[in-house]
């Protein structure tokens, strides 16, 4: 009995570096049977490098494994219209959806994603630490399914010339555009502006979202945002700021890091990142509510592979994401094409944090609707 | 007819050629005299090259070589619209978004004409053609005869002194065509303009025309007065192109100025007036007018070559009885006579003896 | 003459027959009518099934949708279906703020609406009307449940451990003598059985009743019921708490008019509220009023959107006519190789299409550094052409120009060459013979495609949204938005429902001024 414990957890210990090796070689991890599961699956996604980073780290390795068909939409930007029609048309067509954290907060509340056992679904810690406790404060909701946390921020060109050798290194550089003329690159959305907005006007980070509260605060933040409005080109795909940046078309944006990432170590564009009040953000999966059974056991039948210690850290290879497990942090290594060291790229090496925000899902999931109409409305005019 | 040909030219197209391509000449050396007040018809198969000469003349196209004259002035470099020559489309070409009266009153429109003048010259055309209550309608709503009298008019409001007419009749119905060929003549007549007209209906140029000018191939092969036309064919394309025609081939063995002796590809020898023929033993086609064939020997002169015939088929015809013969080798040899009460029906089958005056039997080129 | 001929040839008797004596007969004496209507009848039953799929198609996928969509545009069951007691208890209470009642049937549909998860709706839903309902209800959801009415569930089980038996209140509440003694008691518990077992997956009667339960009981046991067959309680002394006290507390938006002005204004399962939210203006307590001036957007995006789709019809009319007119005019075969290129376009993605547009306009874009070479620009003063109103014309213009030059090539084509000849020998000039004799007769053509190009651009969005920035964009845009972001697809099908009652609009005052049979999509 001793025996055999001790064998199961040198096996248990051995497996993902097995599977990793595997995975590398596009051949099949072993994985335990999966009874009573579909045999195809609709995955929603935001395309791009991160969902490359997905298929390469655990979707593939699973098709390996199980000879299932994986379908992609590539719609994740919009996956709460999206779940919401499909429920309202009672035909779900998607069966795992990824989203940022405040997506999942709203979805769990609407009842749109299946509340989730994590202990039972999820794959304990190659250190055999339990899910909860291995993912600790990354799972934000009942329904959500940790994958990665990555953060906002700003890239900009090392080229402009009319900065004269000067480069932005605070995140108020943003909003000065005395020093660094020229245009931005902002998301379509309050998020995340609206606190940076915030923290240039004044507000110390702490206080960002009691301002936001207050009667005016969103007006504030708007106020400063109008400043700098003229110059800016508003993105909705995250795939946007880098393109820009490599048009030179504008000479500084936000984005995720990991596309800035891409455009810094893989297309070796002249871009640097400006990490100072980098906004941390969650993203991970919700299973939506009214699956049938079949493709219910399916879904959690990849999701406890795709979320395990080894899989987390392989998505790191791909892409410059920290994983939301804390035994899949020493795994991070060089990236897969690159050989370069992960590490530094993180938006969790000490030198990337010296200021930095972490979004704060349950304010933005009361105060979403009504922020987001201001702004469109501020946007529109 | 004779008077207006004896004055000076009105038109004149002097060794005019026409080619689109640069290869083929589609009118080969034109040259054409046309006295003010004449009745002109060009007439011919599609493509001879008579509608290129008519759209020369209009300006709308260039002629490549040669010289167009009006009046005694070149108008090669002139523009149609300051030709001041009224014209006649062959679908009447009235334009669909003006009344009428608008229609007529574009030329004196663009002629800078007050208003009241125009109205009184729209008036009148309208009255000349007996449309005068039409004035307020679309071209949509007349009828083709209708439609042909108001592009008339449009044609003849600006008072032109060269009218060209293309086709203009093609649309209507054979009788009202007819009708309509009694109109225009008489507008001409009344009026002195000079006309060219265009058709490749040979009984309305028959019918119209002071003279008719018949183009085959880029070339006019006849110009002359209908009768000269129908009776002198100076060629056999013209013999052929012009009213009913009996065709028989042979050689011929004795010419004098007067006469010439065929002898047809059957053996038979007839009696020919020699047109274009030149010497003995030249290869010739004879023509024969189907009314000219007399089968009543009585009829015939006693020295005349007489052909036997055989009947194939008789068709009654009203006024007219058509005899279709099998005559020296040609089984597509017709006859006609007047269906007057002393006329012989001949019966399928019958064998007949055909004659005819050596005058009314031209020997032309083999082509 | 016609006649005469025709009337000649008719048998004199059925000529003769006179038109007053009735309907004509067929040869067998049924009526003529009935006669040739059963002759049609097949043919038009086969007619009819000729068409049968497409028409089946159309109503599925068109005229269905658009019932959908006006039906949506002013649909609003959702504060009904979700506050039926509060929108009950408001029609009885008209004070600004209302009354305890009120308040505690707020808290009954609140807790009911939690279980369901169907408060956050509402809570998006009043968010269009009145921002800041999502986050209240959202927080208000959250705490009805850890609420303090469990002090009379306590107190209840303390007086009597029956309260604590699940299968005894299922007994009681099975009780019509007890149900009717306690009216609030049975509507509460009721509520609570059925989410128990529609949510839970619980048996009601082996689960103890939520606190809303003992909270009715309560209510019902201090006006004076007297239920028979329960345990007898004096509730005079119990501690009380008052519901509206601990909503207001859990949120000052309670004790404040707005929220309440917005519940009776959009109890109704029908409101106006979205259209008038379409065209910038609001329902309040005296009638409808204009929104504040940082919430007005749509009107200025309809008139955007008009004035921007006619530019770009009038760009389509002075690009593709000369083409047309050229087209129209070259013999077949070259004009048929032009066409291709007209109709490239169409076999090219639109995404691609409008994506080399961006790489064309932008600021460091091929025309950008064209005119800096060619110096007609300073490499500083590069021109912005994209993310603005410049981009989406000149890219609409490129993508809708065929839909311009096809009915105009069309009808060019079928205007004869005579007409301007015609039009030369009666002495017209060249401009003359084109603009009095050619060009009105082409007008049908520049109506069909105007009317094309206008009413494909009035609903156009991707273009707009890739190269309009903030100001280019259409309220088709906004439409989207709504659609697939704000999820506010009231507001959506009502802007859709404007637009096209605009376009309707447009195409009747189109008919009576141009005439709609002078349109002409093909010679």
């Amino acid at each position: 009995m001793t025996i055999t414990k001790l064998m199961g957890s040198a096996a248990l210990a051995l497996l993902p570096m097995a599977g990793a090796a595997l995975a590398q070689d596009a051949a099949a991890p072993e994985l335990p049977a999966c009874e009573n599961c579909a045999d195809s699956m609709v995955i929603m996604s935001w395309g791009g490098a991160y969902q490359n980073s997905q298929l390469k780290a655990y979707v593939e390795p699973y098709i390996a494994a199980t000879g299932i068909t994986v379908t992609w939409d590539e719609s994740s930007n919009e996956a709460i219209a999206k779940l919401r029609a499909a429920q309202e048309a009672g035909n779900m067509p998607f069966d795992l959806v990824d989203v940022e954290g405040p997506d999942a907060q709203r979805a769990c509340d609407e009842g749109l994603a299946v509340e989730i056992d994590h202990d039972e679904v999820l794959a304990p810690g190659d250190d055999g630490s339990a899910p909860t406790e291995d993912f600790g404060d990354s799972i934000i909701n009942d329904c959500y399914l940790p994958q990665i946390y990555f953060s906002t921020t700003f890239g900009y060109r090392t080229d402009v010339a009319e900065w004269n050798g000067a480069t932005p290194d605070d995140i108020c550089d943003v909003f000065d555009i005395e020093a660094f003329p020229g245009m931005r690159s902002l998301q379509a959305s309050p998020k995340k502006n609206l606190e940076w907005a915030l923290i240039c006007d004044g507000v110390a980070a702490e206080d960002v979202y009691d301002v936001l509260d207050e009667d005016g605060g969103v007006e504030r933040a708007l106020a400063k945002l109008d400043t700098i409005k003229d110059s800016t080109i508003w993105w909705t795909a995250g795939a946007e700021t880098p393109q820009l940046l490599a048009d030179k078309e504008v000479v500084m944006g936000s984005t995720y890091n990991g596309r800035l990432f891409s455009v810094i170590a893989e297309q070796n564009q002249p871009v640097e990142m400006l990490w100072d009040y980098q906004n941390f953000d969650f993203d991970g999966w919700i299973v939506p509510a009214g699956l049938s059974e079949d493709r219910m056991n399916r879904v959690m039948h990849f999701a406890r592979f795709a979320t395990d210690t080894q899989r987390l850290a392989d998505q790191a290879k791909y892409i410059a994401y920290g994983p939301a497990r804390a035994s899949s942090q020493p795994l991070v290594s060089t990236h897969a094409d690159l050989g370069i060291e992960m590490a530094p790229h993180m938006p969790t090496n000490p030198d990337n944090m010296k200021n930095y925000l972490v979004n704060n899902i349950e304010w933005w999931a009361d105060n979403q609707d009504e922020v987001e109409a201001t702004f469109q409305n501020w946007l529109a005019q | 007819m004779l008077q207006a040909s004896q004055t000076a030219p009105f038109v004149e197209f002097d060794r005019v050629q026409k080619s689109y391509d640069g290869q083929t000449l589609v009118v080969k050396d034109l040259n054409l005299s046309i006295p003010r007040g004449e009745f002109l018809t060009m007439l011919g198969p599609s493509g001879s090259g008579k509608t290129t000469t008519l759209m020369m003349l209009a300006g709308f196209e260039t002629a490549t070589h040669g010289e167009i004259r009006l009046g005694g002035r070149n108008i090669n470099d002139v523009p149609p619209h300051k030709r001041g020559i009224g014209m006649v489309f062959q679908n009447y070409a009235l334009f669909p978004h003006m009344s009428v009266a608008e229609n007529l009153a574009f030329p004196l429109e663009v002629r800078k004409m007050d208003k009241a003048e125009r109205d009184a010259k729209v008036r009148r055309a309208l009255d000349m053609v007996q449309m005068g209550q039409f004035a307020n309608r679309r071209p949509a709503q007349l009828s083709g005869g209708q439609q042909q009298r108001i592009a008339l008019a449009r044609a003849l409001v600006f008072e032109p002194e060269l009218v060209l007419m293309d086709e203009p009749l093609g649309a209507l119905d054979k009788q009202l065509r007819e009708h309509m060929q009694f109109e225009i003549k008489h507008l001409h007549d009344r009026l002195g303009i000079t006309v060219v007209y265009v058709t490749h209906d040979q009984t309305e140029a028959l019918t119209m025309s002071d003279r008719v000018a018949v183009f085959n191939d880029g070339i006019v092969q006849q110009l002359a007065p209908p009768d000269e036309l129908y009776e002198a064919p100076v060629n056999s394309f013209v013999a052929q192109f012009i009213g009913e025609n009996n065709t028989l081939e042979g050689i011929v063995t004795a010419l004098d100025r007067e006469k010439c002796v065929v002898r047809l590809d059957s053996g038979d020898e007839i009696d020919a007036k020699p047109v274009n023929v030149s010497r003995v033993g030249d290869r010739t086609r004879v023509s024969i007018r189907p009314e000219r064939v007399e089968f009543n020997k009585a009829r015939l002169r006693p020295d005349a070559h007489t052909l036997r015939a055989r009947v194939e088929e008789f068709i009654y015809m009203g006024d007219m009885f058509r005899t279709r013969l099998s005559v020296a080798g040609n089984d597509e040899f017709v006859i006609k006579s007047r269906n007057a009460p002393d006329q012989v029906r001949l019966q399928p089958g019958q064998e007949i003896e055909i004659g005819w005056l050596p005058e009314d039997c031209r020997a032309l080129d083999a082509a | 003459m016609a006649d005469a001929t025709i009337s000649g040839g008719m048998p004199a008797g059925r000529e003769a027959r006179p038109v007053a004596s009735g309907p004509v007969l067929a040869a067998d004496g049924t009526p003529l009518k009935a006669s040739l209507a059963r002759s049609l009848r097949r043919q038009k039953a086969r007619a009819l099934l000729l068409i049968a799929p497409l028409l089946l198609f159309i109503l599925a996928t068109f005229v269905l949708p658009i019932g959908d969509m006006l039906f949506r545009s002013v649909e609003n069951r959702i504060v009904g279906d979700t506050l039926p007691r509060t929108v009950a208890a408001l029609r009885e209470d008209t004070a600004p703020v209302p009354g305890e009642p009120a308040f505690v049937a707020l808290y009954e549909d609140l807790v009911v609406a939690e279980e369901y998860k169907r408060h956050t709706q509402l809570g998006t839903r009043l968010n269009y009307e009145w921002g800041g309902a999502s986050s209240l209800f959202r927080g208000t959801g959250r705490a009805v449940a850890r609420f303090g009415t469990d002090v009379y569930t306590d107190q209840f089980q303390d007086a009597d451990p029956a309260f604590e038996d699940g299968a005894q209140w299922a007994a009681w509440m099975a009780d019509e003598a007890v149900r009717a003694a306690l009216p609030e008691t049975a509507d509460a518990y009721d509520a609570w059985a059925q989410f128990t077992t529609e949510v839970g997956n619980d048996d009601p009667a082996e689960e103890e009743p939520g606190d809303m339960v003992y909270a009715a009981l309560h209510r019902d046991l201090s006006a004076g019921a007297q239920p028979p067959g329960l345990p007898a309680v004096d509730v005079t002394g119990f501690e009380t708490v008052s519901i509206k006290e601990l909503l207001i507390e859990e949120d000052d938006a309670w004790g404040e008019p707005e929220i309440w002005n917005v519940l009776r204004l959009y109890a109704p399962a029908y409101t106006p509220g979205y259209y008038l939210n379409a065209v910038d203006l609001q329902k309040d307590l005296d009638g409808v009023s204009v929104r504040p001036e940082n919430d007005r957007i749509y009107v200025t995006l309809f008139v955007r959107t008009m004035i921007m789709s006619l530019v770009i019809t009038g760009t389509c009319i002075l690009l593709g006519y000369p083409i047309a007119y050229l087209l129209a005019s070259l013999p077949m075969r070259t004009a048929n190789l032009l066409m291709i290129l007209v109709l490239l376009p169409f076999w090219t993605s639109l995404l691609v299409r409008t994506s080399a547009w961006k790489v064309l306009l932008q600021q460091q874009g091929v025309i950008n550094d064209i005119l800096v070479w060619a110096g007609v620009v300073s490499d500083a003063n590069r021109l912005v052409m994209i993310n603005n109103q410049t981009g989406t014309i000149i890219a609409m213009t490129h993508i809708l120009l065929p839909f311009m030059i096809l009915p105009l090539y069309s009808v060019m084509k079928g205007i004869p060459p005579s007409f301007v000849r015609a039009a030369k020998s009666l002495g017209a000039n060249d401009w003359t013979a084109f603009w009095r004799v050619y060009f009105p007769q082409s007008v049908p053509g520049i109506g069909a495609g105007s009317i094309l190009v206008f009413i494909l651009s009035i609903g156009y969005y991707i273009t707009p949204e890739l190269v309009g920035g903030t100001k280019g964009v259409f309220i088709s845009n906004r439409i989207a938005y709504h659609i697939s972001t704000s999820l506010n697809w009231g507001l959506a099908a009502a802007l859709g429902t404007i637009l096209l009652a605009v376009v309707l609009l447009l195409y009747w005052v189109y008919d009576r001024l141009v005439g709609i049979d002078n349109v002409k999509l093909g010679g």
